[in-house]
């Protein structure tokens, strides 16, 4: 059996060169190069596949990142809507029914340390403008340091003090007063 | 004649008429108190000898200073008894018997190419009817002199557009002859307008104006707030805080060139600047090192010097006259009150007491007073408190009061306030018995700084 494949190969193989030695004869260059581009398609073939995998893999891996990023986003964007912290009148203690939406920032800052926030700090138009200033600057430490204690970093937070300059609700009733008295929780 | 003093009359009314309706200024004035206890007074209008019309109401503003300096009650056109120009044609005893012991009459002459020679005289009409021959001072165009019922007289020659100036300069002489006190009508007033912030790009305006809203100028407008304007003491500077990158920062702006320089970036709080007395040093509020202290700082240097170290805040530094002690605002005591350091040995004294807390001290020119923002029973009203016997006297009656200054002849405080929901400038003399609200006509106004004598 063995011997007729190999006589079978060499009935293929002789008229196959023959014709070779009928143009000018395979030099062994030539075969050599043959062979090497052989060898090169196939490297080819085989980089194209593992670039297809590798794209697969990047795709899926930007994939899980925009939903990571979606997620991040949807969660900024409902802390977003809880972004203000409202203290009482000429105070800068943070009321406890605020723990849990600055414990909701922090973790979302520690979570994601490239963020940054800035706190406002601001008051209502009673007393005089820079003795608000100073007030509102007080309000926003307050949440600054709630933060730090939370675990987020000092590089992620900055702080600024708008005084009663930016009153949330204009007017003097007690409801724009309250409205005005607050940290907001800036993300940038 | 008779005929050429009706229709000067009718002239001069038509003036007072378009001046109260044109209202190009910013600012109007309301007078809520005080005319009753001024004293009567009566400034004729000024006569004209020229073609056409006159070139700006003299007697109007004259009249209105003396009216918003609440020391006077200039008397109504309608109800004088003549119209002189000059001492010569003055009846003392009609004025007298209309209880006026005092006139301004005056004229102007054209002289043509926009220039006109104002003569003025400020008449005391109960000395002229005490002599006999008082109606015959004026010989050969010249005033013989020693005659008692003249006080004050003048002959200048000015162009149009200085008729307003040299207004105020005539009630500047009649306001310092009749109260011995300087006038400060050739002053100006800063002050911060804010306009709707949802519907307004730059709502946040930083504004000068004459003492009385005249000759309104926009130093700045901003998306971010504008505050504490200071002026230098030579008037040409002013010292303010500017939210324009977001935080506070200290501009010196320069009120002619409009050129700016950035005296402060630190971080936190930047605030409160004040000129010393001699122009070369800014006082200023900065929390760099954790909480607000107060600092001053060297302009041309940048050099600069903690005042006070304390964990409470401290803010509002105003200078006294003598720049050697500053006065400011501090919590160390629970309450924010009064307080005043030494600046040689930084020595620290408490000056308030009273109510639950006092804020935004300042200290008249003359180193007498201390004018206040007093809270008792939770209202905020302006006060001022002697500093040496201590005895405190609110001097206001309207809400939220704040930003206190004192006109540079220490006869009246401009302070910001609230009156129908909208915050307005007001006046108070300092001894409380002169009030008047400066409504503007739109948005906020606030923070005043009214500017030293100027010129």
């Amino acid at each position: 059996m063995k011997t007729s494949t190999s006589l079978r190969s060499l009935l293929i193989a002789v008229p196959v060169m023959t014709l070779m030695a009928c143009s000018s004869g395979p030099s062994e260059t030539e075969l050599a190069a043959e062979r090497n581009r052989v060898a090169a398609e196939q490297a080819a073939a085989q980089q194209a596949a593992q670039q297809a995998n590798q794209e697969q893999v990047r795709m899926e891996a930007a994939q899980r990142l925009q939903q990571a990023q979606e997620m991040a986003q949807q969660e900024r964007d409902s802390l977003v809507s809880m972004q203000t912290i409202y203290f009482d009148f000429d105070r800068s203690t943070i009321k406890s029914d605020f723990y849990s939406v600055l414990d909701q920032h922090a973790t979302f800052l520690v979570k994601n340390s490239a963020q940054t926030v800035v706190i406002e700090g601001h008051t209502d138009s009673r007393g005089t403008p820079e003795y608000n200033i100073a007030l509102g600057e007080r309000r926003a430490q307050a949440v600054e340091t709630y933060l730090l204690n939370a675990g987020v970093s000092a590089a992620q937070i900055s702080v600024v003090s708008f005084g009663e300059e930016k009153p949330a609700v204009a007017g003097t009733s007690e409801y724009a007063f309250a409205q005005s008295r607050r940290a907001v929780v800036v993300y940038k | 004649m008779k005929k050429l003093l009706a229709s000067s009359i009718f002239f001069f009314a038509y003036l007072a008429m378009s001046v109260s309706s044109s209202a190009y200024a910013q600012l109007n004035i309301v007078i809520t108190e005080g005319v009753d206890n001024a004293t009567p007074i009566a400034v004729v209008p000024f006569g004209w000898e020229g073609e056409g019309m006159l070139p700006g109401a003299i007697s109007d503003v004259i009249n209105h200073d003396l009216r918003r300096s609440g020391r006077f009650n200039p008397m109504t056109m309608s109800k004088m008894p003549q119209f002189p120009r000059d001492i010569s044609a003055v009846n003392y005893q009609q004025w007298v018997d209309k209880g006026i012991n005092t006139i301004v009459v005056g004229k102007v002459k054209d002289l043509g190419n926009d220039r006109y020679q104002i003569d003025f005289q400020l008449i005391d009409t109960l000395a002229g009817s005490q002599l006999a021959d008082a109606p015959q001072v004026l010989q050969n165009g010249q005033l013989v002199a020693g005659q008692s019922q003249l006080i004050a007289g003048r002959t200048l020659t000015v162009t149009g557009q200085d008729f307003r100036q040299f207004a105020h300069r005539i009630s500047d002489i009649v306001y310092e002859k009749l109260t011995g006190q300087k006038g400060a009508f050739l002053t100006r007033i800063a002050y911060v307008v804010v306009r709707d912030t949802k519907t307004v790009a730059r709502p946040y305006q930083l504004v000068i104006a004459d003492y009385d809203g005249e000759n309104e100028l926009a130093l700045l407008s901003s998306k971010e707030p504008l505050m504490s304007p200071s002026w230098s003491p030579d008037g040409n500077k002013l010292a303010y805080v500017s939210f324009e990158s977001g935080k506070p920062q200290i501009f010196i702006q320069d009120i002619y060139t409009m050129s700016r320089i950035k005296l402060t970036d630190f971080p936190g709080i930047n605030g409160a600047p004040n000129f010393s007395p001699d122009g070369k040093q800014i006082a200023m509020v900065l929390s760099k090192d954790g909480n607000p202290d107060i600092y001053i700082m060297e302009i041309a240097t940048r050099k600069l010097t903690r005042i006070t170290r304390h964990r409470a805040i401290d803010t509002e530094p105003s200078w006294a006259p003598n720049g050697k002690e500053l006065i400011f605002s501090s919590e160390r005591g629970g309450k924010p009150q009064i307080y005043r350091v030494n600046l040689s040995n930084k020595r620290i004294k408490r000056l308030t007491f009273e109510g639950d807390m006092n804020l935004g001290g300042t200290i008249t020119p003359d180193g007498s007073e201390l004018v206040i923002v007093n809270r008792t029973n939770g209202n905020y009203h302006i006060a001022r408190q002697n500093l040496a016997d201590g005895a405190m006297q609110v001097l206001t009656t309207t809400f939220l009061d704040e930003s206190p200054s004192i006109a540079p002849n220490g006869s009246m405080i401009i302070y910001s306030t609230l009156h129908e929901g909208t915050q307005v400038l007001s006046l108070v003399s300092l001894d409380g018995r002169f009030k008047a609200r400066l409504p503007g006509v739109a948005g906020q106004i606030k923070a005043p700084s009214w500017s030293p004598f100027l010129r």
